[in-house]
């Protein structure tokens, strides 16, 4: 009774600021396109500045806006305050909770059975990888992010140097793949560390800035040391990995042929699957159980208060070079894989846009969940491969669903944080107390 | 110094710019007793506090610590996490920095983060979990279990912190503190905020951690009714200099404490002080 009276209320009260709103808005349309829309001008045919009016125009659109406003103010009085409670009902919202208990094992199940249920479709087993590779970053990304609290914008950086390592080791040396592997990442955690001391000083906007020209720089050492890199021609004929030494090909040596069954090029790229799936579930269980180890703790701590880790003394310097080194191994990891895959890589693959996806898939799937940035790394690519059909307008599209996203989860798919270590019972904390750290 | 002294500052001084914030300050506290600071506003109480936990480094002077062993450290010239992970030296915050999102039991686990580095072989053993690494951190529960105990917030350990009332985030605070066995605890205003039942409830908990746990303790106070009940010395600045120092009843009956507490007006001056007898 109460409600509906003081709804009444604040309608008898909002029609003149109803008319107010509508009417500053027909006003500022009404200046913007008197000279958009009202005055065309036009090149005469000697060359001349001709123009002519169209005041008809203008005044259809001022109405329409006037109209538009006043149907978008009603609509707001009746749906309420905009945000999460109101765009998602409660129904679904249990629903969703209900799911989510069992979306990481079905999706892991899901995803072991992706090349028996696809095994015709290459298209698909394609996106699946890229996928798997972005997975495989994003949790790597998360890490410095989602854990540690530290903006990296030049994530890129580690993935180039894993793939770059792998590239010439492999090409110049002829080391298989299983040695080049590590060896990746060990240098990109390397590289992680170097650049970690000079700048881990900084914070917040500094940090992010410097981690910024840090990616540049290494694009950029690619592009110029051409003895050694190849300049921007790349480094091609990368080997292709063997299954443990039995390479995947139509010899008499390759695996089809020793197991005795027929060749297909599908061999190769299900086992690239699946190394790949390995390889992201390696990091998967190595960030869960640092986590859980004073380490992982210390991170978290880092991005909740540095301050006070200081006066509990904890080395912050050192705790944050082992996550920036921790996160760059497995860029390092994902970036010999991706090398090995292409056969070929050039600095084109290492650009800023490879920094600011991998850092939006950890935004969007919210900052230190595994789940949540399995889930954003599959809506960010595979969405965006799902929109393709919509051609031009797809960034638009994508666009949208990323502010409505926003709108209805600001901090992200999964915003909430699951304690490390219990006395009773795990409470999931809500998102509005985890910290996002600041450098 | 002598052997009863935990901590002696030595004609300490920082300046910030042209500021002096302290100037030659000398006091000295003593090993399990409870040595308070206490000042008008803007004395360099917690300026005081920052040079001997490290968060400052002294313009002059000398800050000594002498651990129980005998062991002198000269904490100026140690900085930031050392003097907390070497020295021993545990502190809170004027405005309390708990890690909000983390939970009651994981912000004490934290504190026991040098102990458990160890113990996890930095991070090798505990990756692969070792039987080690699982021990200690059965022993690190335990003790941040004790101390959740003793803080009266045990049914709370699996929740935020950030969610805990003021008064509980404070003990919790004061909890975290202990969790890395400090040799001195610096608390920075710890009764700020707390109602009367919550801060006698704050005394019997540091009283009970200098008498049970022979923890020294140094605090920087402004309630009256804590500092007078649990102090064993106390040192009164002002200006950044001393102006007085000695058992809460010499403090108390000092005119020169008086007057710089509360102005010229001793007769009010005094009917505070009473009042926090």
């Amino acid at each position: 009774m109460k409600t509906s009276s003081s709804n009444t209320a604040k309608a008898a009260s909002g029609i003149p600021a109803l008319l107010k709103t509508a009417g500053f808005n027909a006003l500022i349309a009404l200046v913007l396109f008197s000279l958009m829309v009202g005055v065309r001008t036009e090149a005469g045919s000697d060359g001349q500045l001709t123009y002519w009016t169209r005041f008809g125009e203008v005044a259809s659109l001022v109405a329409a806006v006037f109209g538009g406003s006043i149907v978008l103010e009603l609509l707001k009085q009746w749906i309420g305050p905009s945000g999460a409670e109101k765009l998602v009902p409660p129904a679904v919202r249990s629903g969703m909770s209900f799911v989510g208990s069992y979306l990481a094992p079905a999706l892991l199940i899901f995803t072991l059975l992706v090349p028996v249920i696809f095994y015709d479709q290459r298209y698909i087993l394609d996106l699946a990888i890229l996928v798997l590779t972005y997975v495989m970053l994003g949790w790597g990304l998360n890490v410095v992010v989602g854990l540690a609290g530290l903006l990296d914008l030049g994530y890129v950086a580690f993935y180039a140097v894993g793939a770059y390592s792998y590239a010439l080791l492999a090409t110049n040396f002829g080391w298989s793949f299983w040695i080049c592997l590590p060896l990746a990442g060990v240098l990109a955690a390397f590289w992680g560390v170097l650049l970690g001391f000079p700048v881990l000083r900084l914070r917040g906007d500094y940090l992010a800035i410097v981690t910024l020209a840090f990616g540049e720089i290494i694009r950029l050492v690619i592009i110029n040391w051409q003895d050694l890199t190849g300049g921007p021609n790349g480094v091609s004929s990368i080997p292709r990995p063997s299954f443990f030494g039995i390479p995947l090909d139509n010899s008499d040596n390759g695996l089809a042929a020793r197991l005795g069954i027929e060749y297909s090029p599908t061999h190769r790229i299900i086992f690239l699957f699946y190394l790949i799936l390995a390889l992201a579930l390696l990091t998967n269980w190595v960030t869960i159980r640092l986590r859980r180890l004073p380490i992982g703790r210390a991170w978290e701590a880092l991005r909740e208060d540095e301050v006070a880790c200081r006066a509990l003394g904890i080395n912050t310097t050192t705790t944050k070079l082992t996550a920036f080194a921790t996160g760059a191994m497995f860029g390092g990891f994902a970036g010999a894989f991706f090398a090995t895959r292409q056969g070929f890589i050039s600095p084109e693959s290492f650009t800023f846009q490879e920094s600011a996806l991998v850092l939006a898939i950890v935004v969007l799937g919210g900052m230190g969940s595994q789940l949540g940035v399995a889930l954003a790394a599959l809506a960010m690519i595979g969405g965006f491969e799902l929109f393709r059909s919509l051609e031009s307008y797809r960034m638009l599209v994508f666009g949208m669903a990323m502010v409505l996203i926003m709108i209805w989860r600001p901090r992200g798919l999964i915003g909430h944080r699951a304690p490390t270590v219990y006395l009773t019972k795990a409470h999931a904390i809500s998102s509005d107390l985890v910290k996002e750290g600041h450098g | 110094m002598s052997r009863d002294q935990i901590l002696e500052v030595d004609r300490l001084t920082m300046r910030f710019g042209g500021i002096v914030a302290v100037q030659d300050l000398s006091f000295a506290a003593e090993r399990k007793k409870i040595t308070a600071l206490i000042g008008p506003n803007g004395a360099g109480k917690t300026t005081v506090f920052n040079c001997i936990t490290g968060f400052y480094k002294p313009s002059g002077g000398a800050i000594r610590l002498s651990h129980d062993d005998g062991k002198v450290i000269a904490l100026e010239r140690l900085n930031d996490f050392r003097i907390a992970k070497q020295a021993k030296v545990a502190r809170t915050f004027q405005n309390i920095r708990l890690f909000p999102g983390m939970t009651a039991l994981e912000n004490l686990m934290v504190a026991q983060h040098n102990a458990l580095m160890r113990a996890s072989g930095f991070t090798l053993l505990g990756l692969i979990g070792a039987p080690v690494y699982r021990d200690a951190e059965k022993r690190a529960i335990d003790l941040a279990t004790d101390w959740l105990k003793r803080v009266n917030l045990l049914d709370r350990a699996d929740d935020a912190a950030g969610n805990f009332a003021y008064g509980d985030q404070r003990r919790l605070e004061i909890a975290r503190a202990m969790c890395t066995e400090p040799a001195l605890l610096c608390l920075d205003e710890p009764a700020a905020g707390l109602n009367a039942r919550e801060s006698a409830a704050l005394s019997e908990l540091l009283l009970s951690i200098r008498n049970e746990l022979g923890t020294s303790i140094l605090l920087i106070e402004h309630d009256m009714s804590v500092v007078m009940e649990i102090s064993d010395h106390i040192v009164v600045m002002d200006h950044g200099v001393k102006i007085s120092e000695g058992s809460p009843r010499e403090v108390r009956d000092d005119p020169k404490v008086i007057a710089a507490y509360l102005g010229t007006d001793e007769e009010e001056a005094a009917a505070v002080m009473e009042s926090g007898s």
